[in-house]
């Protein structure tokens, strides 16, 4: 029998399965998106070493079954490419790319199609991705983060420690605007209604608009049109035993640098105060604990906010539990 | 008199011009399309030659540029009005064949329909002096040839570009600002002989096509979004608006804007009545319009539309104008007239 080490092989992205000496390997899609000259590689995997089957996972990334751990370092080998171009390539310090993933903690991050495919999307969710991978991987505190284009969420956001939407600041031209009120409608109907029609013309809410960018899609005339690109931060979303909960708004308004240096100052905080007797603690428990001042201390350090930024006094979280022993 | 520039002479004219003339051309503007990380090509205020888009057909036509989406008629407190005023500056449009076509179509609705001439359109249509850009090659969606739409006659300056090097041919009022900087060369305005799409306009059409079912898969598609009355180059319909200023009511002013046949509520009337209720019934009255109506009511050589496609272009529910022409154009001609609803 091999003697494996199950927290090495765990963080080299293999995981324990329910048949001994069998693992599953997992491939990281930073952003869900991939060049499809990796599948060949995927797929020579599962069929020569795995069962011939591969699960495309919820982070979007492909776990390959069936593997005998006695092949793992073969395998990282023939993964090297992937790693190369998928994390080397944009940025993320890969020691020795022959020896498959350094860390498995931080999840691999998920994201919507982005722009570069879907009308409502707000920004370039790929690209995003890759700067967040850069920042974050690789490394070893479980912290699951997802981006999504705009507040439908196709991703899931507010089920992640980190969710970001896109928004956008739409900019009206009130000379372009035939009263049409097709964009009114529509926000009254799909979005959150910020819109009204005063004299003809139309006057937005600044504090009921979530920035989805509705009116700008809805108006004939352009007289809405793209302003600047913003963030909403959602954070502390989870799922799981003990409280499943969803996330809540942490601060909107933001720009790409701020949402990269709160994710960056988010792993300094859960250094300080993770439960370091559990394997894995998300994020959300630990500001349980601290509470969300102490969170903010943290995660706001050196984090420049804009004029149009709104940062969260206070979050009301619920979730729910199941009035057991573990929970008081 | 055909002149030939290189980018920096022809950029000393534009430079010269601009002291008398506010200068429009289709541009690119940076990341202002509809859709995120996208531009939009519309008509634009410019400085150079290089402001100009040459290479796509832009969103919009040039036509709010002479007949503004919103255009305030006048101002008026509890015993006065007074008319707001406009810049001294002539106007200089660059702009394709089509679109130079289209305002000849405007003009005939507001200058030449009935004894009225409309004053407001008037005083800034007379300042608009065309610069018509040859077209190069024609767009997926063009049909300005079908439509007769694809030459045009009369012109301040008609523009080539070839690469590096300019050449216009250029009317007598333009000549002397010109000449100073080019230099003389034969020059014959091309014309697009030929569009990928070509339609048949019926000359005559029956009554009886008001009835027919081509219609009723408009009333399912059309989502009334206007976007083809606005982005076409001969669509003038408006609406009024009386506004009271919020922080006094007794002062106010009466603007006109853009009205689309296709919204909800252009036919509304007083009384809670309203034509045209469902879409279908909308397409056939703007399709009609387009290439039967004008013709009809004005008696002359060309139909209204000006084979431009924007339409096309712009619809969300991707409905072909020019594939409504051909049912249309099927539906008269077929002689047992199936398809007529009872």
């Amino acid at each position: 029998m091999l003697d494996i080490n199950n927290k090495k092989l765990i963080k080299n992205g293999y995981r324990i399965t329910n048949k001994r000496q069998i693992t599953a390997l997992r491939i990281r899609v930073p952003g869900g998106s991939l060049d499809v000259k990796y599948f060949d590689i995927i797929k020579d995997i599962a069929q020569k070493y795995g069962n011939g089957k591969v699960h495309i996972t919820t982070r979007q990334g492909f776990e390959i079954p069936g593997i005998p751990m006695a092949k793992i370092s073969e395998i990282n080998e023939i993964i090297h490419p992937i790693l190369i171009g998928m994390e080397s390539e944009i940025g993320v310090s890969i020691h020795n790319p022959k020896t498959g993933y350094p860390a498995a903690g931080t999840r691999n991050i998920s994201a919507c199609i982005g722009n570069n495919v879907c009308p409502f999307a707000n920004y370039n969710t790929t690209e995003l991705s890759k700067k967040i991978e850069k920042l974050i991987y690789p490394h070893d505190f479980h912290v699951k983060i997802a981006l999504t284009g705009c507040p439908n969420d196709c991703i899931k956001a507010h089920m992640q420690d980190i969710g970001v939407i896109g928004m956008v600041l739409p900019m009206y031209d009130s000379n372009r605007c035939i009263g049409c009120q097709a964009c009114v409608k529509n926000c009254q109907k799909v979005a959150t209604g910020a819109l009204t029609i005063v004299n003809y013309k139309v006057k937005r809410d600044h504090l009921r608009c979530i920035g989805c960018g509705e009116c700008i899609l809805k108006c004939p005339v352009l007289a809405w049109t793209r302003g600047e690109k913003y963030y909403r931060m959602v954070v502390m979303g989870r799922t799981g035993k003990k409280n499943p909960r969803i996330a809540q708004t942490f601060m909107e308004w933001v720009d790409e640098t701020a949402i990269l240096k709160v994710i960056e100052n988010l792993y300094h905080y859960i250094d300080q105060f993770i439960d370091r007797s559990l394997p894995k603690e998300h994020v959300g428990y630990i500001v349980d604990r601290t509470g969300i001042q102490v969170f903010k201390d943290y995660v706001l350090k050196d984090v420049y906010i804009g004029s149009l930024s709104k940062i969260a006094n206070y979050m009301s979280f619920s979730g729910y539990g199941h009035e057991k022993s573990n929970y008081f | 008199m055909g002149y030939s520039f290189n980018i920096s002479t022809f950029n000393n004219v534009l430079r010269e011009l601009s002291a008398d003339y506010i200068i429009y051309a289709p541009v690119k503007i940076f990341n202002k399309g509809v859709f995120s990380d996208t531009d939009l090509v519309t008509y634009g205020q410019i400085k150079t030659l290089e402001d100009i888009e040459f290479e796509e057909k832009s969103h919009f036509s040039s036509k709010e540029i002479f007949f503004p989406i919103t255009q305030t008629l006048f101002y008026f407190t509890e015993d006065a009005f007074s008319l707001p005023k406009i810049s001294p500056k002539k106007i200089i449009i660059f702009c394709r064949p089509c679109d130079a076509n289209g305002i000849q179509r405007l003009d005939q609705i507001f200058l030449k329909n009935g004894d009225l001439m409309d004053n407001y359109y008037n005083e800034l249509r007379k300042k608009v002096h065309l610069f018509v850009l040859e077209c190069k090659y024609s767009f997926d969606t063009c049909f300005c040839v079908s439509m007769g739409a694809n030459k045009v006659d009369r012109y301040s300056a008609f523009i080539r570009r070839a690469g590096d090097t300019v050449l216009c041919d250029v009317s007598v009022d333009f000549e002397d600002r010109f000449s100073k900087y080019g230099t003389y060369v034969n020059m014959t305005p091309v014309f697009i002989e030929s569009n990928d799409i070509k339609v048949d306009i019926p000359e005559k059409i029956p009554k009886s096509i008001f009835y027919h079912k081509l219609w009723d898969e408009y009333s399912e598609r059309c989502i009334a979004c206007g976007r083809c009355n606005v982005v076409c180059p001969t669509c003038s319909c408006f609406t009024m608006q009386d506004i009271f200023y919020e922080d006094n009511p007794y002062c106010g002013e009466r603007r006109r804007v853009w009205a689309s046949c296709m919204i909800d509520g252009f036919t509304d009337m007083a009384g809670g009545n309203s034509f045209r209720k469902n879409k279908g019934e909308r397409m056939r009255f703007r399709l009609l319009h387009k290439i039967h109506d004008f013709k009809q009511k004005f008696g002359s050589n060309h139909h209204m539309c000006v084979g431009c496609g924007r339409c096309s272009d712009v619809c969300p529910e991707n409905i072909s104008f020019t594939a409504c022409i051909q049912k249309l154009n099927q539906a008269v001609q077929s002689s047992d007239q199936r398809g007529l609803k009872s």
